[in-house]
């Protein structure tokens, strides 16, 4: 089932700072039956790009718009950030503080993380100092405590660079497993297998700007630019 | 030597008699020190971190001036308060100068920079790590700076120990705008100076023992109150 939130439209949406053009002009349209993967080199624009449609990033010119107003739609969806943003608590508070956040009681919110624990194996770590797991570990404590809440969209960002084979596959298993039951995600990676194993539709940003917005199958087998296809061969793309 | 060993003698002899003039003269220093203490760190620490999750025009400034007043002379304080209080002045109608009131209130004056420029600290380093986090939660204000604080208790707990050191130990204003009035306004930090200039330094030694001891005391109480040691972390 799609989301309400959806269709997410961008219409010229911009991110200027300080007298440069991070991201845009951007148009791009999103119907959030399927997975979305942003990919493109360092400093492309990718990041701001997924906080812009988020509504934490300040644009600059252009809009975006979902079906009820940004602020209404974050409500509903989740970020995990490229480096983990880990509260300096333990684990289970820092995995329970979006649903304490939202007025649930510590122990309905106690029974309803036991579950994205285990999916994420972070059951034996609960009562730990966050502060002292081990990058992989934030990572997924960053994850569970997006998926939560139960988002109606995630954003991911760079969700894998910093896990080994195992826990990437791990990862992606319960992504597939979220996008089945409903929830849109939108990611970015570096990992162009990663891209190939989730993706619906790949968005090539480079230099703030979308070069292709195409079905992932196509993107992979034809890339339509000269960039894409040098991108894809991991060739230096300017 | 001599003067130090009948320091120790003088500090455990009235410690084991339970000298009653000590007794009052300690609780009065907590008193004073502690409710000072209070006080400043309900203003200090909003106000801490109100700057540093706001931003405003003269955000910069007042952050400038704060940490510059951290170095303020505690005499220049006292002197400053005797002024506004004396009978002359324009607080002088409540009559508060050489009371405890009086005391409090430049102590007060000699912590809240220190505890809001530490609070200020801490508070906008937490805020930069959590800031997307929090926006993309949808934390409300107050509930961004209830975790702000909460999460950052442990150096604002330092930041309250260091409020307290300096006014335990702190002679200058109090004597100026306490008078160090037996029974009536003489803490451990002027019963000291006065044992000092009077040349008695067997008791000036052992009141001073007794002030290390009190300050030792009361930061391992709060450090064990709080479990303020990371135990895992290392
Ligand atoms: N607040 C800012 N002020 C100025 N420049 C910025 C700001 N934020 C980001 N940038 C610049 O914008 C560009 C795009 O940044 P962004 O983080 O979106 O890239 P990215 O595609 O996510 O890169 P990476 O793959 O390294 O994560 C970079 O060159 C970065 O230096
Ligand atoms: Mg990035």
């Amino acid at each position: 089932m799609v989301s309400a939130l959806f269709p997410l439209r961008l219409e010229n949406a911009e991110m200027r700072r300080s007298g440069r053009v991070l991201v845009g002009p951007v148009n791009l349209e999103l119907l959030g039956e399927e997975t979305t993967v942003i990919i493109g080199p360092n400093g492309a624009g990718k990041t701001s790009l997924l906080k812009l449609m988020h509504g934490i990033g300040r644009l600059s010119g252009g809009r975006i718009i979902w079906a009820c107003s940004i602020d209404k739609a974050r409500y509903r969806q989740s970020f995990v950030f490229q480096t983990p943003i880990i509260m300096r608590r333990t684990v289970l508070k820092n995995l329970i503080y979006p649903l304490i956040l939202r007025g649930q009681s510590r122990p309905t919110a106690e029974t309803l993380c036991k579950e994205v624990a285990e999916q994420t194996g972070l059951t034996g770590v609960l009562g730990r100092d966050a502060l002292s797991l081990s990058g992989g570990e934030k990572q997924k404590l960053a994850l569970a405590r997006a998926l939560i809440v139960k988002p109606e969209v995630l954003f991911l960002d760079e969700p894998c660079a910093v896990l080994d084979g195992r826990s990437t596959r791990e990862i992606e298993d319960i992504l597939k497993q979220v996008a089945k039951v409903g929830t849109c995600l939108i990611m970015t990676t570096h990992n162009i297998g990663q891209a190939q194993r989730l993706a619906d539709n790949v968005v090539f940003l480079l230099g703030g700007r979308v070069h292709e917005c195409t079905k992932a199958r196509d993107f992979f087998n034809a890339p339509q630019t000269t960039e894409a296809t040098m991108f894809l061969n991991g060739d230096i793309v300017e | 030597m001599q003067d130090l060993r009948e320091g120790l003698i003088n500090a455990f002899w009235l410690l084991a008699t339970f000298d009653s003039d000590l007794v009052e003269i300690t609780l009065r220093s907590l008193q004073v020190t502690i409710t000072a203490l209070m006080v400043a760190s309900v203003i200090a620490m909003p106000l801490g971190t109100f700057l540093a999750i706001k931003r405003f025009r003269y955000r910069r400034l007042i952050v400038a001036v704060l940490n510059a007043l951290m170095g303020l002379p505690p005499v220049v304080v006292g002197l400053i308060v005797y002024i506004l209080l004396s009978r002359s002045g324009p607080f002088g109608v409540f009559g508060l100068l050489f009371s405890p009131t009086a005391m409090i209130i430049a102590q007060v004056i000699i912590m809240v920079p220190l505890i809001a420029s530490i609070t200020h600290q801490t508070i906008r380093e937490i805020w930069s790590e959590y800031r997307d986090l929090m926006i993309s939660l949808g934390a409300s204000k107050v509930q961004r700076i209830q975790a702000l604080l909460w999460d950052g208790r442990r150096p604002l707990l330092t930041a309250s120990l260091a409020g307290f050191g300096r006014g335990i130990g702190e002679v200058g204003a109090i004597m100026i705008v306490g008078g160090n009035i037996d029974h009536a306004t003489r803490v451990l930090t002027t019963a000291i100076a006065l044992e000092t200039g009077r040349g008695d330094f067997g008791l000036a030694l052992g009141l001073g023992f007794i002030l290390i001891l009190l300050a030792i005391i009361v930061n391992f109480a709060i450090h064990m109150f709080a479990q303020t040691e990371r135990q895992s972390l290392w």
